[in-house]
């Protein structure tokens, strides 16, 4: 296990990589978001209590899923970042946080959203709410630490360190419509006695939520390439102003030389 | 394990004496608790009723601020002078250190904010049904604030101006205890059974006593560094 990981650990290898893989993600992304996207808003059927809002469904779900999955994501991240000292897994937690944040602000709008008819109201404090809310600020903390040290290094282990603590809100967020009575509906795909909603609906919901799995897979590798690309830059301009400051003092010591 | 608990507890004792001798800090705080809970009055209007439906709640979130103001002299005074350096070259896990620093913590600070709690309650007009409960809830909470403040604490002690951040770690990690503060105070008000949200915070205080400290210290090593 370790020793697989250590592979993956240079980032060269981890450039190679992941620009192998990242076209396809991008293919994908475009691919499923438009076809998703018309299956939801056109061509599924409107619910025979909801009516036209339950295509907000097909954004919401999905961007909620990866709410959760970012942040659990940036978690297994963060604790191989802090056992094994992998480099690379660092880059992911801090290009994973923004996106995650992201991902909430949309579950929490597009629920807000649908909330207004539905229930009558924006917003209500029930638990699932107030526990998505708090992985909001939990993602904005996380953003806030990995930039507060002068050294990137311990800004990233110190963030590491956040996300696993915060993970204990993941599972709070997963079973609140179970533990608390919630006026938001419990789950009704991941439930005992399989998806309690009707083909029609789940197959644009599949292939949204296979979208912002790709949509997610491409930028977060986007963004640790640019990471690891302005890393790059980052060192080698300074081996340069080195080399610069050196060539500056030689012409004057070459000078008194010469006298 | 003896020699463990011996240096937890001389280190907790070393920092309730500082606390003590500067008591100016816990009296700032506590002046704080108690300035914050009388804006709302003045903000409110002073309806007895408005009052008593909200003292619970406006107790518990002036609680959460004022832990939240005590929290950077956890470490930084000792990050400061050295002395931060010399505890983690201390012959125990630092882990111990961290516990002992929490509960010192909340010795001159957690135990101040529930003694002023009933006081500020009268102000609020809080039913007096709830005042056990308040006083409770107030007992398993603060640790917690103690507990969970420490990591956030920990995690900026190397950071300037890290005091603006501690908030922003913290305070979405200790909502829960709020919700169920507040859920426990209210229940009671009614003459429920408040023993429910009381199990909770109890439950939160034990699951942050266990993973608290290891958090805290893995911090604090990484501000060594």
């Amino acid at each position: 296990m370790a020793s697989s990981l250590h592979r993956f650990a240079n980032p060269n290898r981890f450039m190679r990589l992941s620009g192998a893989v990242l076209p396809w993600a991008a293919v994908i992304t475009a691919i499923l978001f438009p076809i998703g996207l018309y299956l939801a808003l056109f061509a599924s059927p409107p619910d025979y209590q909801q009516g036209e809002t339950v295509r907000i469904m097909y954004v919401h779900v999905p961007a909620a899923w990866m709410a959760l999955f970012v942040y659990t994501t940036m978690a297994v991240a963060s604790a191989v970042a802090l056992i094994w000292r992998h480099p690379v897994a660092d880059i992911a937690a801090r290009a994973a946080s923004p996106l995650g944040a992201g991902f909430t602000f949309i579950a929490l709008a597009t629920g807000a959203l649908w909330g207004q008819p539905m229930w009558g109201t924006w917003w209500v404090w029930d638990a699932r709410l107030t526990s998505v809310l708090i992985l909001f600020f939990l993602y904005l903390g996380h953003m806030a630490l990995f930039d507060a040290f002068d050294d990137p290094t311990k800004g990233a282990r110190a963030a590491a360190i956040l996300a696993l603590v915060g993970a204990v809100n993941v599972p709070i967020i997963h079973y609140s419509v179970e533990w608390w009575n919630t006026l938001h509906q419990p789950a009704s795909i991941l439930r005992d006695g399989g998806p309690s909603i009707a083909a029609s609906m789940l197959w644009p919901l599949f292939i949204m939520a296979f979208a912002f799995k790709a949509y997610f897979v491409t930028f977060l590798l986007v963004r640790m390439r640019s990471d690891i690309t302005a890393a790059k830059l980052r060192a080698l301009r300074r081996t340069q102003v080195e080399g610069a400051g050196m060539s500056a003092a030689t012409p004057a010591a070459a000078e008194a030389d010469r006298a | 394990m003896s020699s463990f608990f011996r240096t937890g507890l001389e280190v907790a004792r070393r920092d309730v004496r500082l606390a003590v001798r500067r008591a100016g800090d816990t009296v700032a705080v506590i002046t704080f608790f108690v300035i914050a809970i009388v804006l709302f009055p003045l903000g409110v209007g002073p309806e007895l009723s408005v009052l008593a439906r909200i003292a619970s709640g406006t107790i518990w979130v002036a609680a959460l601020l004022a832990a939240m103001l005590s929290l950077d002299r956890l470490f930084l005074a000792d990050h400061d002078d050295g002395s931060l350096d010399l505890l983690l070259l201390a012959p125990v896990p630092l882990e111990v250190i961290v516990l002992a620093k929490c509960a010192a913590h909340w010795l001159t600070t957690g135990v101040p904010l529930i003694v002023t709690a009933p006081l500020l309650a009268v102000l609020m007009n809080l039913n007096f049904d709830g005042l056990g409960a308040l006083i409770l809830a107030m007992a398993l909470g603060t640790p917690i604030l103690s507990l969970v403040g420490a990591v956030g604490a920990a995690l900026t002690v190397g950071v300037r101006r890290g005091g603006a951040l501690v908030p922003l770690l913290v305070l979405p990690l200790v909502i829960p205890v709020l919700i169920f503060g507040v859920a426990a105070i209210d229940a009671a008000v009614i003459g429920a059974d408040a023993s429910a949200p009381l199990m909770v915070l109890g439950g939160m205080l034990l699951a942050s006593l266990v993973l608290a400290p290891w958090a805290g210290a893995a911090a604090l090593r990484l501000s060594a560094e």
